[in-house]
């Protein structure tokens, strides 16, 4: 059963002005979706659009249920005086009365995804103190705490160290046993041919489906211009700067 | 050294003026280090300004401060909010501008012929001319300051931590940016009796970047701007007192001094 389902879907900054055009898709309990594009392609838009966040939107989205929002670890207030424990705990707050303390299932809870992400000794360091690869294992586990059946990751693998990114991808996995569906934003074309779709963007919605069907050459070079180099034993790398849009 | 300590309190205009500072400090505190989280010193800095000719026409018709630095400041955050959207001139010039515009026209109403002689008054508050009424004012708005802000520290913490990810952990991130916005403005209003406009802001901002520079945690460092916010105000009394200097401006720069010791902690 569908967990995510998009038809239509356009959507922009501002009546009128679309980011994002003819975005269809739809993605079952148990799926990894690589989101697949250029800077300023329309992955950040996508979210925004499935989070209803986009202050114009029009087309049809259908989620089971709110989802988890792992944005990069980067977009957080490092020097926020809190500790990792304390940033895990914010994804309890949604469903904590203002006037209640947080639950001890849910402080127990935040410690056992600390666990699940490697950072069980960390729960008391402060959250600006770790690494980027440890930030973003602690911004996973607040998605955790959330236990949403969709996550959405902007780029969780982006410039984290290679302990953490093999943290990040093991957890997919296991998340994916459970039945809940990710969606990925991330531009490493090798590690969206591992995973269940590729949704490939570029203004518009250029291809989805399963990668042996969609990463071929002709539509990663309509995903990213040129952006994208072919290598000379014909496989496709894409040369990217840092992205904030 | 008691009686260097006790002895201000024979006056009942000190003891009013203590009074007035510690309840202003249940707010001040706390609201400066979310200002600081939130990176609104410059709204915080620029309400505080933008409100003096409403200061200043209280006084030229005789109406309560309190009155006038309701309008002033309502006058002035809705000028800030218009013109930090106009892109052309970029959101700090034209908050600057305006500011300087308000400030300009407050100097101008107080130096009408027909004026009374309260701009003084009005730029550096009078502390030790505060009444009961100013008390039970004061305790009002900043009692409410802080019960806000205590049932709103979670969603304050996420808009200010991680805004992106707000909307997905329910909280508005906008809506608490304008709600943090609203109690700058309150604070401001409840404040500008004993400082003044110029140094009310002094209060709030110093406090709180001390205690985030000494805390390591949300929670102490709201606590400790609380005690800070206090202790500048008994400190400032105390050397206004023995000193015989201007007791407003002295809270301020015990305020700011504290600010600047705490930089020398280790951390």
């Amino acid at each position: 059963m569908s967990q995510v389902v998009v038809r239509g879907l356009q959507g922009g900054y501002a009546p009128g002005r679309a980011a994002l055009t003819d975005v269809s898709f739809s993605a079952a309990g148990g799926e990894v979706v690589a989101v697949l594009g250029p800077n300023g392609g329309g992955k950040t838009t996508l979210f925004r659009a499935l989070l209803d966040e986009l202050p114009w939107r029009r087309g049809e989205v259908g989620l089971s249920g709110r989802p988890a929002y792992v944005p990069q670890g980067d977009r957080t207030r490092l020097d926020f005086p809190l500790s990792a424990l304390d940033a895990v705990l914010m994804g309890a707050y949604a469903r904590t009365p203002w006037f209640r303390r947080i639950a001890a299932r849910d402080r127990a809870a935040a410690r056992a995804a600390l666990e699940r992400v490697g950072l069980a000794a960390e729960a008391g360091a402060t959250f600006g103190a770790l690494s980027g690869g440890q930030r973003q294992r602690v911004l996973i586990a607040r998605a955790l705490l959330q236990d949403a059946g969709v996550l959405l990751l902007d780029e969780p693998l982006s410039g984290v160290d290679s302990v953490s990114a093999a943290r990040i991808i093991a957890l997919f996995s296991a998340l994916q046993a459970e039945g809940r569906t990710l969606l990925v934003a991330t531009h490493d074309v090798g590690q969206a041919a591992g995973w269940d779709r590729v949704l490939c963007l570029n203004g518009r919605q250029v291809a989805f489906g399963p990668p042996a069907t969609v990463l071929g050459t002709e539509t990663l070079r309509q995903t990213y211009g040129a952006e994208l180099v072919v290598l000379p034993d014909g496989t496709a790398a894409v040369g990217v700067g840092h992205h904030a849009h | 050294m008691t009686g260097w300590l006790l002895d201000p309190l024979d006056s009942p205009f000190v003891v009013r003026a203590l009074a007035e500072l510690l309840i202003l400090a249940v707010a001040c505190g706390p609201l400066g280090v979310w200002i600081l989280l939130h990176r609104h010193a410059y709204a915080a800095e620029s309400i505080s300004h933008g409100m003096l000719p409403g200061l200043v026409l209280a006084a030229l018709v005789g109406a309560p401060i309190l009155l006038g630095a309701i309008g002033g400041v309502l006058v002035a955050a809705a000028g800030i909010a218009l013109v930090a959207r106009d892109v052309r001139l970029g959101s700090d010039v034209g908050v600057a501008v305006y500011v300087s515009a308000l400030f300009g026209l407050g100097g101008l109403l107080a130096l009408v012929p027909d004026a009374p002689a309260r701009l003084q008054e009005l730029l550096f508050g009078d502390l030790l001319g505060v009444d009961g009424t100013d008390l039970a004012v004061a305790a009002v708005l900043a009692a409410g300051v802080a019960l806000a802000l205590a049932a709103g520290r979670r969603p304050l913490a996420v808009a200010a931590f991680d805004p992106t990810a707000a909307g997905a952990l329910g909280v508005r991130a906008a809506g608490w940016e304008l709600v943090l916005l609203a109690l700058l403005a309150v604070t401001t209003v409840a404040t500008v009796q004993g400082l003044g406009n110029l140094l009310a802001v002094a209060l709030v901002l110093a406090p709180g970047a001390a205690a985030l520079n000494l805390a390591r945690r949300l929670g102490p460092a709201l606590v400790l701007a609380t005690a800070l916010a206090a202790l500048s105000g008994v400190a400032g009394l105390l050397l206004s007192y023995h000193l015989e200097v201007a007791a407003g401006a002295a809270v301020a720069l015990c305020a700011v001094a504290l600010a600047g010791l705490s930089v020398l902690a280790p951390r």
